[in-house]
C-alpha cells in the first residue's frame, strides 16, 4: 500500500496547477476533498450499475434503502475507526479490536444466559471493552511494549477467551433474545434506525472530547513527539493509556450493536478483520500511521467509502471471487488520489504532453 | 524385576489364551482436530460414546487445531502399538512421513472428515466422511421438488475457495441445472457467518426490489440462513411462507426455525458418525479386505412440518 500523504501537501506546484483559479486550488488542497470525491465516485458507479440504488422507501415503519444500509452497516465500523483514529494519533495501533468484539459478544451472551438485567449487561459489555483497553494501554504505556506487538497479544488470544466464555454455560447454541439490546441494534426511533442515533451520540461525545478539550492537542503532541510533549508537562503515559481505553470503549459499543444484530455470540468470526478496515478508514480520512494527527470527520468519511464499496459489491451481482480484488483496486485508487506526489506526477506528465 | 514383569505378562497372556477369551479389546487411536464450533465437539463425544458401545479401547487426542500436536499424537499412538489410527486431519499436507512410520509399524490409518494429500495412496486405508457435493445435490433436489421445478433462487455462498462452498454449489447446480425454470439469479459470499448472511440478504432485498420474483434461498450453511431469515423479517417478508429456504448443517437454532416454519429445509451434517466409522475399521482389522478410497456417509434432510402451506 502506498504511503498516504495528507490532503494539505506542501509540495512544489507544477505550472499547470498554478494556472488554476485560486478558489478551486484552495478547494483541491482541502484535506477532505479527496476522500469525499472517492465517496462520490463510488456512489456514481452504483447509480450506473444498479438503477434505483438511491431509492429510499419506508418499510415496516422505518427508512429502507441502499443509502440507509450504508449508514446502518457503517455505524459499528465507524465506532471502531474513531477509537482507532485516537490510538493512531498517538503513533500507536490497536490490532485487538476484532478480538475485543469477540470477547464482549461472548460475555453478553453468557450474562444473558445467567439472567442478569439487560441494563447491567449493557454496562458490563462497556466495562469489558474498557478492561481490554486497559490491558492494551498498560502494555503500551507502562511496560512500553511496541503497540503493534502489545495489541497483537489480545488479538491472538481474544477469540480463544471468547470460546472459553461460551463453554461456561455449554455454549452450543449461544443465541439469545433481548428486547433492550436488539432494540438498540435493529430497532428504530421513529423512522430512523436506533443505531444511527447511538452512533451520532458517540460521534458527538468523541468530538467534544477531542476537539473541545485539550485532550486532542495532548494526543497529537504525544503522537508527534512524545519526548517534547513530556518535557512540556504532558503526561504521555496517561494520554497513551486513555487512548487505548477509548479504543476499547468504542469497540465495545460496536460489539454490542454487532452481537445484538444477529443475537448470537460467535467468537470465531465476529468482527473478523475489522481492525484492518478501521485502520484503512483512518488512513483514507487523512490520518497518518506516523501519528501526530487526528481527523474525526475524515475517518467517518473513510468508513463510508469502505462501506459504500462493500454495499455496492453486494448489490452489483459480481461473482464473490472478485469482492476482494475490486475492493483492493478501489482502495489503491483512493490512496493514489490522495497522494500529493502521485497527483504532481500526473499533472507534470499531462503538462509535458501538452507542451 | 524386568524378568518378573515379563513373566507375569507371559503368564497372564497364556492364561488368557487358555481361557479361550475373545480377542483382546481393539485399541484405536483417534486424533481429532480440536473443539471449534458446535459440530466438532459433538463429533468427538459421539466417537467416544460409540467406542464404549463397541467395546473399543479408544485413545482420544485433541490437536487443538495445531498440526504439530496432531503429528505428536499420531507418533504416540504408533509407540503405544494401537491396532488402528483414525485421523481427522488439521491440514491436508505434510502427512507423508508420519503415515510411512505408521505403515512400517503395521498400523492401518483411516481418515475421518477431511482428506490428506499424499502421493502414495496406500498409506491410508480409506476416508470415511460426509460428501459436501451430495449435501448440495440433496438441497437442490428438495428445492426442485418443493417448487415443482420453477424457482428463481438467491444463493448465499460460503467462504470463497473453501471446499464445502465449492462442492455444495456444484452439487446444488448439478441438480437444479436439470430444470430449465430453476435459475440462480443472485449469488454472493456470506462467509459462512450469521452476520455475513444477514448483510448479503439485506443487499439482495434492495437489489431485487424486496425479493420480487424470488422463490427460494439456498445457503451453504445454516448460520448464513439464520442471518438471511433475520434480514427478511426485518424487511417485512415472510421467510418459510412466501419463500423456500434450504440450507446445510441442521444446527440447533435451525431446528427451532424449522419448527416455527420460518425455514423450509436443512440437510443434516451428521455429528453422530461413529456408527459409520467403527464398523469399517473393525471389519478391516478382521479381514484386511481392500476398501474403496472414500466411503461416503449418507446425508439426511429435515424439513418444516408443512412446507410452503
Amino acid at each position: 500500500m502506498s504511503t498516504p500523504t495528507p490532503g494539505t501537501p506542501a509540495s512544489p506546484k507544477p505550472a499547470a496547477e498554478q494556472a488554476q483559479p485560486s478558489a478551486l486550488k484552495a478547494l483541491l488542497r482541502h484535506r477532505l476533498v479527496w476522500p469525499i470525491l472517492a465517496l462520490v465516485l463510488v456512489l456514481i458507479v452504483d447509480a450506473i450499475i444498479s438503477p434505483g440504488f438511491f431509492q429510499i422507501r419506508i418499510v415496516q415503519g422505518r427508512l429502507f434503502g441502499n443509502l440507509i444500509d450504508i449508514l446502518y452497516r457503517g455505524m459499528p465500523p465507524a465506532m471502531i475507526a474513531l477509537g482507532m483514529a485516537v490510538v493512531i494519533s498517538t503513533k500507536g495501533i490497536d490490532l485487538s479490536v476484532g478480538s475485543i468484539i469477540a470477547v464482549t459478544g461472548a460475555v453478553m451472551a453468557w450474562r444473558i444466559h445467567e439472567g442478569d438485567s439487560h441494563y447491567v449487561i449493557l454496562l458490563t459489555a462497556l466495562c469489558v471493552g474498557l478492561a481490554c483497553g486497559l490491558w492494551n494501554g498498560f502494555l503500551v504505556s507502562v511496560l512500553e511494549i511496541q503497540p503493534i506487538i502489545a495489541t497483537l497479544i489480545l488479538m491472538v488470544s481474544g477469540r480463544g477467551i471468547g470460546l472459553m466464555i461460551n463453554l461456561l454455560y455449554g455454549g452450543t447454541n449461544p443465541s439469545f433474545t433481548s428486547p433492550l439490546l436488539q432494540g438498540l441494534s435493529t430497532g428504530n426511533l421513529g423512522l430512523v434506525p436506533t443505531r444511527l442515533v447511538v452512533g451520532a451520540v458517540m460521534i458527538v461525545l468523541v468530538w467534544l472530547l477531542v476537539r473541545r478539550t485539550a485532550f486532542g492537542l495532548f494526543l497529537e503532541s504525544v503522537g508527534g513527539n512524545a519526548k517534547s510533549a513530556w518535557l512540556s508537562g504532558v503526561s504521555s503515559r496517561l494520554i497513551l493509556l486513555s487512548a487505548y481505553l477509548i479504543s476499547g470503549l468504542m469497540t465495545a459499543v460496536a460489539a454490542i450493536i454487532l452481537t445484538a444484530d444477529t443475537h448470537t455470540s460467535d467468537p470465531v468470526t465476529s468482527g473478523l478483520y475489522s481492525e484492518l478496515d478501521a485502520i484503512l478508514a483512518v488512513v483514507i480520512g487523512g490520518g497518518s500511521l506516523a501519528g501526530g494527527r487526528i481527523y474525526l470527520d475524515g475517518t467517518i468519511i473513510g468508513v463510508l467509502v469502505i462501506q459504500a464499496l462493500t454495499t455496492s459489491i453486494l448489490t452489483s451481482g459480481l461473482p464473490p471471487e472478485y469482492n476482494l480484488v475490486v475492493k483492493a483496486v478501489v482502495v489503491l485508487i483512493v490512496l493514489l488520489l490522495q497522494s500529493a506526489n502521485t497527483r504532481a506526477a500526473v499533472v507534470s506528465l499531462l503538462a509535458r504532453r501538452k507542451g | 524385576m524386568k524378568f518378573a514383569h515379563w513373566l507375569t505378562g507371559t503368564v497372564f497372556g497364556a492364561s488368557m489364551l487358555l481361557a479361550g477369551a475373545p480377542a483382546h479389546a481393539v485399541t484405536i487411536g483417534f486424533s481429532q482436530v480440536g473443539d471449534e464450533g458446535d459440530w466438532r465437539p459433538a463429533f468427538s463425544k459421539d466417537m467416544q460414546d460409540e467406542a464404549k458401545k463397541e467395546g473399543i479401547d479408544l485413545k482420544f487426542a485433541d490437536a487443538q487445531g495445531k498440526e504439530e500436536e496432531q503429528l505428536k499424537a499420531v507418533r504416540a499412538f504408533i509407540a503405544q502399538k494401537v491396532d488402528a489410527i483414525i485421523i481427522a486431519p488439521v491440514v491436508v499436507t505434510g502427512w507423508e512421513q508420519v503415515l510411512r512410520e505408521a505403515k512400517r509399524a503395521g498400523i492401518p490409518v483411516f481418515l475421518a472428515d477431511r482428506d490428506v494429500d499424499v502421493t502414495d495412496k496406500s498409506l491410508t486405508v480409506t476416508r470415511i466422511s460426509a460428501d459436501f457435493n451430495l449435501e448440495g445435490r440433496l438441497a437442490g433436489a428438495w428445492l426442485a421438488q418443493a417448487s415443482k421445478g420453477q424457482c428463481n433462487v438467491v444463493e448465499l455462498q460460503g467462504t470463497v475457495g473453501a471446499a464445502p462452498a465449492i462442492e455444495r454449489k456444484k452439487g446444488f447446480e448439478a441438480i437444479t441445472s436439470q430444470f430449465p425454470e430453476i435459475k440462480i439469479v443472485k449469488s454472493q459470499s456470506g462467509d459462512f457467518t450469521t452476520e455475513g448472511g444477514k448483510k448479503v440478504m439485506e443487499a439482495f432485498i434492495k437489489s431485487t426490489d424486496n425479493l420480487k420474483g424470488i422463490c427460494g434461498v439456498f445457503a451453504h450453511n445454516d448460520n448464513m440462513q439464520l442471518g438471511a431469515i433475520q434480514a427478511m423479517k426485518e424487511a417485512g417478508l415472510n421467510p418459510g411462507k412466501d419463500f423456500l429456504l434450504v440450507s446445510v448443517d441442521y444446527v440447533p437454532a435451525m431446528k427451532d426455525e424449522l419448527a416455527k416454519g420460518e425455514a423450509s429445509a436443512s440437510v443434516e451434517l451428521r455429528s453422530a458418525i461413529g456408527k459409520y466409522i467403527y464398523p469399517v475399521v473393525l471389519n478391516y482389522l478382521k479381514d484386511k479386505k481392500e476398501l474403496p478410497r472414500w466411503i461416503k456417509i449418507p446425508s439426511d434432510l429435515h424439513h418444516a412440518a408443512a412446507p410452503n402451506d
